[in-house]
């Protein structure tokens, strides 16, 4: 999508400056950066502050920031918006994510492109409340009922929070679904130094328009085109089972068959495309120990993995950036030639269950819960009780 | 090089700890910066972390420090055991008393009165963190002058700019003297 007049001269004057800041108003950056036209939001601990900067900076750029209700209200808002062709998004944490549950399987039925930031904290419920935790992976996976996928990205630092957001938004536009970012309160809430890109280096994703204009739920492509409210079609969107112009149609089962085949296809066949991990390998490429980490945990993984290799070990990394869909090809790759992998996770396992799943070598799960991130120390002594 | 300011809510520990971690990113250095953040946290306990180092920085929450500067009794008795060896303690010594029985072995420990400093040099008692940390930057040599000037200029209540930054030179002028001897 073009760049408006007043967003390009925002970026402008922003391009190339070095800020000290939070993951979170890293992230508020990296939303303007985007194209993001409209936030609506409910603040909470620790994702307030990306509401507050996008309410001070999004206006100056031309978008809109509306405080709403509560959650439910926040993410209406943004799935109604972004049918008139705006980029939208929300920020909320753990007890937000639950409310919005509902609308996100919306969302994806509707096919609506979005934005949903989940700095997570530490729950089930009010848990520790303002304290990190990875607990939503598996709820950003399945968190909404029926069957689908999702795409969510997990940044590592606040440089990261700004730079993904600008894939999710264009992963949002060009597979017409939405896009979680899948934050921590530790990254949200750490100052460190974020350099904002500079404008000549910024893309936006086209948002594929409906040919006919009423054909907006189906046709040969797996990701169909959209017709947005008050260009001049009839455009009909349900969350009810629907045929390709919209019109609801619950009762044949071919309709939802091929309808609900086709929103699970358009991201699970596009996996490659849209995976993104980072590999760190040994180099004498002998491995036999690996970690994988994402996130909060993957900078103490990372330490540790260079800690232990200082110690003379061998050990390879990778980073997930990507979370879903999951990356399972990079995975069973890494894992291919490694006598055992370690998983450090600040939740109970959720993501080395899924690995599990794929892998042959024995994976160690080094979870760790109660709101406070591994340290390099921590992991470095699961690597060496590994070896 | 891993610092904890810590001491009651409202005294600018988290400024502290923010000034510090920017002046270490204007210098071009690596810098983390984190506070305590929590409902506990208002009135009562208050903690800043920076971490500056010339590579990546992989330790989020460290558990050990090499500095503690602690302007509150709790903050000093909760926080002084995790002093590394060889560590340094900075005290205002009008706001904890000491215990050499609770420091690690081997610690540097320095103790000035940065509140009597604050309010009988400058009327303000709350600038007690500018005389401490222009005091602890000199003393550690952490990031140029020039750059916490900067940061301090930029984050300091309209007004007060020359007041804070007075008592940051106040700190640095201790140091150097305490340096000399």
């Amino acid at each position: 999508m073009a760049i408006e007049a007043n967003r390009k001269e925002y970026l402008r004057r922003l391009g190339g400056k070095k800020y000290f800041i939070l993951g979170d108003e890293a992230c508020a950056y990296g939303a303007i950066y985007a194209g993001c036209d409209f936030f609506a939001g409910y603040p909470i601990t620790p994702a307030t502050e990306i509401a507050e900067l996008i309410a001070l900076e999004l206006p100056k750029a031309g978008g809109i920031c509306i405080q709403m209700e509560d959650e439910l209200a926040s993410i209406a808002a943004i799935i109604g918006a972004a049918w008139t062709g705006a980029r939208t998004m929300t920020a909320t944490s753990g007890p937000g994510f639950s409310l919005m549950q509902e609308n996100i399987g919306y969302a994806i039925m509707t096919e609506t492109p979005c934005v949903i930031v989940n700095v997570q904290r530490s729950g089930p419920s009010t848990g520790q409340a303002t304290k990190p935790a990875q607990g939503d992976v598996m709820q950003a996976r399945w968190g909404t009922h029926g069957d689908h996928d999702i795409i969510a990205l997990a940044p590592h630092s606040a440089q990261e929070c700004l730079d993904l957001m600008l894939d999710c938004f264009n992963l949002a536009d060009i597979y017409r679904t939405p896009v979680i970012l899948l934050m921590d309160g530790e990254i949200g809430h750490i100052r460190e130094s974020v350099t904002m890109p500079e404008l000549s280096t910024i893309t936006h994703a086209e948002r594929k328009l409906a040919q006919p204009a009423e054909d907006i739920f189906g046709g040969p492509e797996l990701v169909p085109g959209i017709t947005h409210y008050g260009e001049g079609a009839n455009v009909h969107v349900t969350g009810s089972t629907h045929l390709a112009n919209g019109m609801r149609d619950v009762a044949t089962p071919e309709v939802h068959d091929v309808l609900l085949r086709r929103i699970y296809r358009k991201i699970a066949d596009n996996r490659e495309q849209i995976v993104r991990t980072e590999l760190d390998k040994d180099t004498d490429g002998k491995a036999k120990i690996g970690v994988i980490a994402y996130g909060a945990a993957s900078r103490p993984a990372h330490g540790a993995v260079g800690r232990a290799r200082n110690n003379g070990n061998a050990v390879d990394f990778l980073r997930l950036i990507t979370i879903w869909p999951f990356a399972r090809t990079q995975v069973v790759e890494f894992c291919r030639d490694l006598d055992v992998l370690l998983v450090p996770e600040m939740n109970l396992g959720q993501i080395s269950r899924e690995i599990e799943r794929f892998v042959n070598c024995r994976v160690v799960s080094v979870s760790k819960i109660g709101g406070v991130p591994h340290t390099v120390e921590e992991i470095l002594t699961a690597i060496e009780e590994a070896v | 090089m891993i610092i904890r300011f810590a001491g009651f809510g409202g005294q600018g520990i988290v400024l502290s700890s923010y000034v510090l971690g920017l002046s270490a990113a204007l210098d071009g250095k690596k810098a983390l910066q984190n506070q305590a953040y929590g409902s506990e946290s208002r009135g009562g306990e208050c903690r800043g972390d920076v971490i500056i180092s010339d590579e990546e920085i992989y330790e989020l929450e460290p558990l050990k420090y090499d500095v503690l500067v602690a302007m509150n009794q709790p903050a000093y008795e909760k926080f002084v055991p995790l002093i590394k060896p060889n560590g340094t303690l900075i005290l205002d010594r009008d706001l904890v008393v000491a215990d050499s029985a609770q420091e690690p072995e081997g610690i540097t420990k320095h103790a000035i009165s940065a509140t009597d400093i604050a309010f009988k040099k400058f009327g303000r008692k709350i600038i007690a963190n500018m005389v401490l940390l222009g005091y602890l930057n000199t003393l550690l040599n952490l990031v140029s002058e020039k750059a916490l000037a900067e940061a301090i200029a930029k984050n300091v209540p309209r007004g007060t700019e020359e007041l804070n930054q007075n008592a940051c030179q106040h700190g640095i002028d201790l140091a150097r003297q305490e340096m000399k001897v």
